[in-house]
């Protein structure tokens, strides 16, 4: 007899977590399906060496305080049950978008960035601040919108340059296409980073996603490890549960998939999957690296958080294609620089460079090994050229391709941010089939517990007269 | 279950989702909205967890019927008038 539950959830990324915690906090048992023998998605972690890495994290963006209620994270922290403090966050030290011939710093306190427009753009200062007001007045979601932001800000700031350097930060953090963003996404960006602001939970990654497992735990929620889905099972337009890569059925009237909407298509096979290989996939991908340095980052003389640099007169923003990287234009991150953290005898050093997935996926072995620290090069020279020159410090390292990005999500193409045009309303064309995660228009990991928790919330609120679980 | 156990159980449950909230002087016919903080979602919280705890399906239609305490009792009563108060 095929197994049963009242809901599904393909991933135990934050979105997937977040979405368990909730449908089992309703009282539906719930299992959370993971591919991998780690949880975290995007955000994840491993030892290598006998050393700590993190993937994903930069930085937590929405920083706020409990008392912002109504701001995201607090808002879905209390969704969830779990206390803010149990984070522990960190706020940044402060951050800087640095181009050629002029550079940002910007932190969790807004008027740092106005007044270093107003110092750097006078000409622009009382646009800005209009702007700013704007966006302040605008909620956190609004729907439609122009498509393009950058026509946008051009009209309302008349200058290229500044347009460019006060996208630089939000493309990087969450944009699916190049060059541009959606308004409708560009708002929750500018709220997320510069309204809100980074801070990083005191450890990282890890101790995030131990409150995230203990606390589906908690409300009997199961979490299955090693556990690919191969099949979303459907009759007549309804969900009926999922086949497990080693043949296991597990049956549901719910599944919430964190997987990606083209790849969910895919899941549901037939004429579903004759739609996903016609969806455009998201381009934006990149290499990320992370280094160990024989000492602290800060006594080295890397005083930021994180530093979006870009090494062209325009903010370059585009797959590298057909190069397999393009290091002109990336992000560096220094997890000690946020508030309370606990002194590290190792300093840590992580960069973001463009990339684009196809040409990784050609390279053989010792091909791909080569690109890999080419990239992993060019991202520290070009670091060198606005901070300090980590390479001299280097004691251990590890680099991620769009290839690395693919095996363990499951988003094709590496594409972190999703695919271009985002499935709002999670509906996916099957009753009981929901889409979760990046595609459905929420970013970050912030962004990811939000939505993961607001799609069960609706799901489950609205779940009648389900079977009772043997 | 009596009005005074449904207005328990709906401060039970507020309790729950919102604990930093003081549910004590909750007055019976101002809206809920308007005394503490809830939003659309905490709404959602308290409709699964009547299913959860006693069993009612509320329908979306029916959500602006928890509007207050009283509105709670008003549209409740009949749903649990053969339910105990789950404690907390």
């Amino acid at each position: 007899m095929d197994e049963r539950a009242d809901a599904i959830v393909i991933g135990a990324g934050p979105a997937g977590l977040a979405a368990g915690i909730r449908l089992a906090q309703a009282g539906l048992s719930t299992i959370v399906l993971e591919r991998h023998w780690l949880w975290g998605g995007l955000n994840s972690f491993y030892k290598l060496g006998g050393r700590n890495y993190d993937v994903g994290l930069h930085a937590l963006t929405n920083a706020a305080p409990k008392s912002a209620r109504k701001l995201p994270l607090p808002r879905v922290m209390r969704q969830l049950r779990i206390p803010l403090e149990a984070l522990e966050l960190g706020e940044q030290l402060g951050s800087r978008t640095v181009f050629p011939s002029v550079s940002l710093d910007f932190s969790n306190d807004f008027d740092e960035l106005a007044s270093q427009v107003r110092a750097k753009f006078p000409a622009c200062a009382e646009a800005f601040d209009k702007l700013a007001i704007e966006l302040a007045l605008s909620p956190h979601g609004v729907e439609g919108g122009p498509a393009s932001t950058r026509t946008e800000l051009l009209q309302r700031l008349g200058d290229e340059l500044l347009v460019d350097m006060l996208m630089h930060p939000l493309l990087w953090y969450g944009s699916p296409t190049a060059h541009d963003v959606s308004w409708s996404l560009f708002v929750v960006l500018w709220k997320s980073i510069y309204e809100e602001g980074f801070a990083r939970p005191r450890g990282g990654v890890r101790p995030l996603l131990k409150l995230l497992t203990g606390r589906l735990r908690e409300v009997g929620g199961t979490l299955r490890l090693k556990s690919g889905v191969q099949r979303v099972l459907h009759d007549d337009g309804r969900t009926e549960g999922v086949l497990l890569d080693d043949g296991t059925v597990l049956r549901a009237p719910l599944v919430l998939s964190s997987a990606g909407y083209v790849e969910t298509l895919r899941m549901l096979g037939g004429t579903f999957a004759e739609r996903a290989a016609t969806e455009p996939v998201g381009t934006m991908t990149f290499v990320e690296s992370c280094s160990h340095l024989s000492q602290s980052a800060p006594s080295l003389g890397f005083d930021k958080t994180i530093t979006f640099w870009n090494h062209s007169e325009r903010g370059i923003y585009a797959p590298s294609t057909p190069a397999p990287f393009d290091a002109r234009s990336g992000v560096l991150c220094i997890p000690e620089n946020y508030r309370g953290q606990d002194p590290e005898p190792e300093g840590v050093l992580r960069t973001t460079v463009l990339s684009n997935a196809a040409v990784w996926e050609d390279l053989d072995g010792e091909a791909y090994g080569a690109q890999k620290e080419a990239a992993y090069q060019a991202s520290l020279a070009a670091v060198s050229t606005f901070a300090p020159d980590p390479r001299p410090h280097v004691i251990a390292k590890d680099v991620f391709t769009p290839r690395t990005i693919t095996h363990f999500t499951s988003k094709r193409a590496g594409a972190v941010y999703g695919i271009p045009h985002k499935v709002d309303d999670a509906a996916s064309g099957v009753q009981g089939l929901h889409i979760i995660g990046t595609d459905n228009g929420f970013l970050g990991i912030v962004g990811a517990m939000v939505g993961g928790a607001g799609v069960a919330a609706f799901v489950a609120a609205g779940a009648q007269g389900q079977e009772a679980t043997p | 279950m009596t009005n005074e156990d449904i207005v328990q159980a709906i401060k039970d449950i507020i309790i729950t989702i919102a604990p930093d909230e003081e549910v004590a002087g909750l007055k019976l016919d101002v809206s809920l909205r308007d005394q503490i903080e809830l939003d659309s979602m905490d709404f959602l919280d308290i409709v699964m967890e009547l299913r959860k705890r006693y069993g009612v399906n509320v329908p979306e239609e029916d959500y602006k019927e928890l509007a207050s305490l009283q509105s709670c009792v008003d549209y409740l009563a009949p749903h649990l008038a053969d339910k105990e108060l789950v404690a907390h």
